[in-house]
């Protein structure tokens, strides 16, 4: 498989976890929001912290307020890291390789991000919002299993799978450090009452209440889950769990030897981490989601270096400075006697 | 009720492909004609239908790129075939790969000993001023001395009846996967009338083309790796680029996928790691192939792709440089190079020119512009022309001084009758302009597709057909008259 294929399929993938993620971190501080009494200082900045976009939003904004927030990670098409920027590289990313996947699964990245674009403006509302985000995690696990359903296990399912659970893994983090220093106060005599609640809402936002229920059986707690969040091998959206499939899914694959390694070293942290420590320190707990992320930012070099890019010495360029040059000269080349 | 009433068709103006006069159709347009008058008007319509919707499930797009915006739009499409009987195709055949062989001894004479200047066939200033003469590519031999491995040469008829080459398509033609994909929507639309296997086949094309670009293999023996260089999706032709590549299994590439070491080998970038390439059928024009040979500014071609041809590491379809035949001005000449090279007399006339390099030629074109069309030597897509009985005051003037200017770059010709054919409208069959490429593959045998591409000016009058401005087309059928040899066609299938 040609190398820019895959990095196109892999990308496509992450764009499309994001995306998924994006909505699932506005929905879990939106119902934060409106569980915790006014009283709390809990705000929307930290939200732009954690997608690691600080810059990006004080070039256009002032205020930190729920609107500017929200419009700025639903619907800038200026901010790459918004849903709407996101599902739009995931259909560029898929368009130049269409003919490697079904039809079906390009057709629905196009039509989830053209129902997107219709409707990202007025999702920022207060009132359509929990519709809206509802909405784009539906449509994102649809494609998700019309991959799964219908593209045959080779290497283009491969790369997008390697791509989806190294986003879900960076972005579950991501929505744990919601409950980390960031966010919460840091006096735990005002935080006790609330703070099952907190915990409740996160499992939530990643769909897993049930399933904590069902396997842990008891209360909500913040050590359990965060165990659960973090080291549970069963539960789709744990980063145990999106590592181990990770590490599968590079065995399929010729020369994994440094990716698959960097994987089992970014593993082994997270199945080594002292949880209780963790649970009980907000500003412990949002350290080591810091390091997390460092290590999967290795992972995906180490895949890019192996696969995406096998010869150092000629330059690459960024995939929009590539787009925005070709688009006008393939125009100019295009001389195709037509 | 039904709806095409063949006494009504108004033919009379001009040769019309289907139908002799009015309410008689051609021989072998007869069972056509016969079942499309038995159709009632909405039988009519729902085969309209089922052919919209066989483009749009089928994904037959092309894209239209206009002020900076880029559209996929469905290929438009008629579904009333137009008709070439068989006997009449094998002598247009003859003609084509005549005209490709001569082609190609040309282009090779050129970047050799030029002999036909030396000669005094060419006009030495002709060449001098050719914009797609490559000089980075004299002293080149490519595998069986092949330049224009696709040709995609326009025909069109005149008002007597007489097949005419209007122009030969050398550099990167396009338009062969929209003929193969016309004659699947025809099947799904009108099954019944391909029963009788008087309609000859047209789906071997891809195969040939893979067998010819695999025989310019520089390692043969070996399972060689051919792939499809495109500019990418902005490009107006990317779908053809992807659909061939699907169709013949191979890679579509892009310029920033392959890479040529030191070694002068052409690698492409897989996530194995490096994979040597063999054969390139490339899709991306000459100025744009190479920034080291050609535009140091571009972006979609391969550094190094030159020295690798060069050296014999990697076969290009079509060579570059084979673009200087594919000149308006040369395209005169083309009669007198089939005698210089095969000594044969042309078997397809080409349409009369008139040369604005040639005094006598210009004054006659600068006096009858609102008569004929004049055409830049090297644009494509219909660009840059003046149809003179349609121009205005101020466009004749502005061609006039274009002309003079540089006159190397115009030739003029007649305005055309061109033939019409039955064609659908507002439900009705009407009488459409048409003309026709058939695509020439020229490897270690030459091949002509069975017909070609028809393209339609769908709006009535218009002789403009290209897909770029509008035009649509529909599926081309060289229909076997003779009961015996279509009889010999179907046992032989």
């Amino acid at each position: 498989m040609l190398s820019r294929v895959a990095e196109n399929l892999y990308w496509m993938a992450r764009y499309i976890e994001r995306a998924e993620d994006t909505a699932r971190l506005l929905s879990v501080n939106s119902h934060l929001m409106l569980d915790l009494p006014g009283r709390l200082p809990l705000g929307w900045a930290p939200l732009i912290e954690m997608t690691g976009s600080l810059e990006a939003f004080t070039a256009r904004h002032t205020d930190f307020d729920e609107r500017n927030v929200v419009h700025f990670l639903c619907a800038d098409t200026d901010n790459d890291i918004s849903i709407i920027s996101a599902l739009a590289s995931a259909r560029e990313n898929l368009r130049t390789t269409r003919d490697v996947v079904p039809r079906e699964i390009w057709e629905e990245v196009n039509q989830l991000y053209l129902s997107v674009a219709d409707h990202a403006e007025n999702g920022v509302s207060p009132r359509r919002r929990d519709s809206f985000l509802k909405s784009v995690i539906r449509g994102c696990q649809t494609l998700t299993g019309l991959i799964e359903g219908t593209l045959s296990h080779g290497p283009a399912r491969t790369f997008i799978e390697l791509g989806r659970q190294l986003e879900r893994a960076d972005m579950t983090t991501r929505i744990v450090d919601v409950r980390s220093a960031s966010l919460l106060p840091q006096n735990p005599e005002e935080l006790l009452p609330f703070e099952n609640l907190q915990w409740m809402s996160v499992l939530k936002s990643l769909t897993a209440y049930q399933m904590y229920r069902q396997q842990v059986r008891l209360r909500v707690r913040g050590p359990d889950v965060l165990r659960f969040l973090l080291q549970d091998p069963n539960l789709p959206r744990s980063i145990a769990c999106s590592l181990e499939t990770l590490g599968h899914e590079l065995s399929l694959l010729p020369r994994q030897d440094r990716p698959a390694a960097t994987v089992s070293l970014v593993r082994a942290d997270v199945v080594d981490a002292d949880i209780q420590a963790l649970a009980h320190s907000p500003s412990k707990l949002h350290l080591f989601i810091d390091e997390l992320q460092i290590g999967f930012a290795a992972i995906h070099d180490t895949l890019s270096a192996t696969y995406f890019v096998n010869d150092d010495s000629v330059p690459r360029v960024t995939q929009t400075q590539t787009q925005s040059q070709s688009q006008s000269q393939s125009h100019a080349g295009d001389n195709d006697n037509d | 009720m039904s709806q095409v009433n063949w006494n009504n068709y108004a033919c009379r103006d001009y040769y019309d492909e289907l139908m002799a006069a009015p309410g008689q159709p051609r021989e072998s347009a007869g069972e056509l004609c016969n079942m499309l008058a038995r159709f009632s008007a909405d039988e009519l319509a729902e085969r309209k239908t089922a052919a919209e919707i066989a483009i749009r499930t089928m994904g037959i797009t092309f894209t239209v790129y206009s002020e900076g915006a880029m559209i996929d739009r469905a290929w438009p499409f008629d579904i009333v075939p137009r008709i070439i009987p068989a006997s009449e195709w094998r002598k247009t055949e003859a003609g084509l790969k005549q005209r490709v062989q001569a082609l190609n001894l040309f282009i090779d004479d050129l970047y050799h000993d030029q002999k036909v200047i030396k000669d005094k066939v060419l006009p030495a200033e002709v060449l001098a001023q050719s914009v797609n003469f490559r000089p980075q590519c004299v002293g080149i031999n490519p595998p069986h001395g092949v330049w224009a491995h696709v040709c995609g040469s326009d025909l069109v008829r005149d008002g007597d009846g007489t097949l005419y080459v209007l122009e030969d398509n050398l550099r990167i033609p396009s338009g062969v996967s929209y003929m193969l994909e016309n004659r699947n929507v025809t099947k799904r639309v009108l099954p019944e009338l391909f029963a009788s296997g008087k309609i000859l086949p047209v789906d071997d094309y891809v195969a040939q083309l893979y067998d010819m670009l695999a025989a310019m293999s520089p390692r043969p023996g070996d399972d060689p790796q051919v792939v499809v260089l495109t500019p990418g999706i902005y490009n107006s032709a990317y779908f053809e680029h992807a659909y061939l590549a699907q169709q013949m299994g191979v890679e579509l590439v892009q310029g920033s996928d392959l890479l040529v070491d030191d070694d002068d080998v052409v690698y492409m970038r897989t996530v194995e790691g490096l994979r040597r390439v063999d054969v390139i059928y490339r899709r991306v024009d000459d100025e744009f192939l190479d920034p080291e040979a050609f535009n140091p500014e571009s972006m979609l071609g391969v550094a190094g792709l030159m020295r690798a041809w060069r050296a014999g590491k990697v076969a290009l379809a079509n060579a570059p440089g084979a673009g200087v035949a594919d000149d308006k001005v040369v395209y005169a000449f083309v009669p007198a190079l089939i005698r210089y090279y095969l000594d044969q007399e042309p078997l397809i006339p080409n349409v009369p020119s008139y040369l604005c390099m040639f005094e006598d030629d210009r004054r006659y074109v600068l006096d009858h512009l609102d008569e004929l069309v004049v055409k830049p030597a090297n644009e494509s897509g219909g660009y840059g022309m003046l149809i003179g009985p349609r121009s205005t005051k101020e466009t004749r003037e502005e061609f006039a001084r274009l002309i003079t200017a540089n006159p190397r770059n115009y030739m003029a010709q007649p305005t055309l009758a061109l033939s019409t054919t039955p064609t659908l409208a507002n439900g009705l069959a009407q009488p459409r302009h048409v003309d026709l490429r058939p695509f020439i593959l020229s490897g270690p045998e030459i091949h002509v597709t069975t017909g070609g591409l028809t393209r339609v000016a769908l709006i009535e009058g218009s002789l403009v057909v290209n897909s770029s401005q509008g035009g649509g087309s529909k599926d081309t059928w060289i229909v076997e008259t003779d009961d015996k040899a279509a009889a010999a066609a179907v046992k032989g299938a």
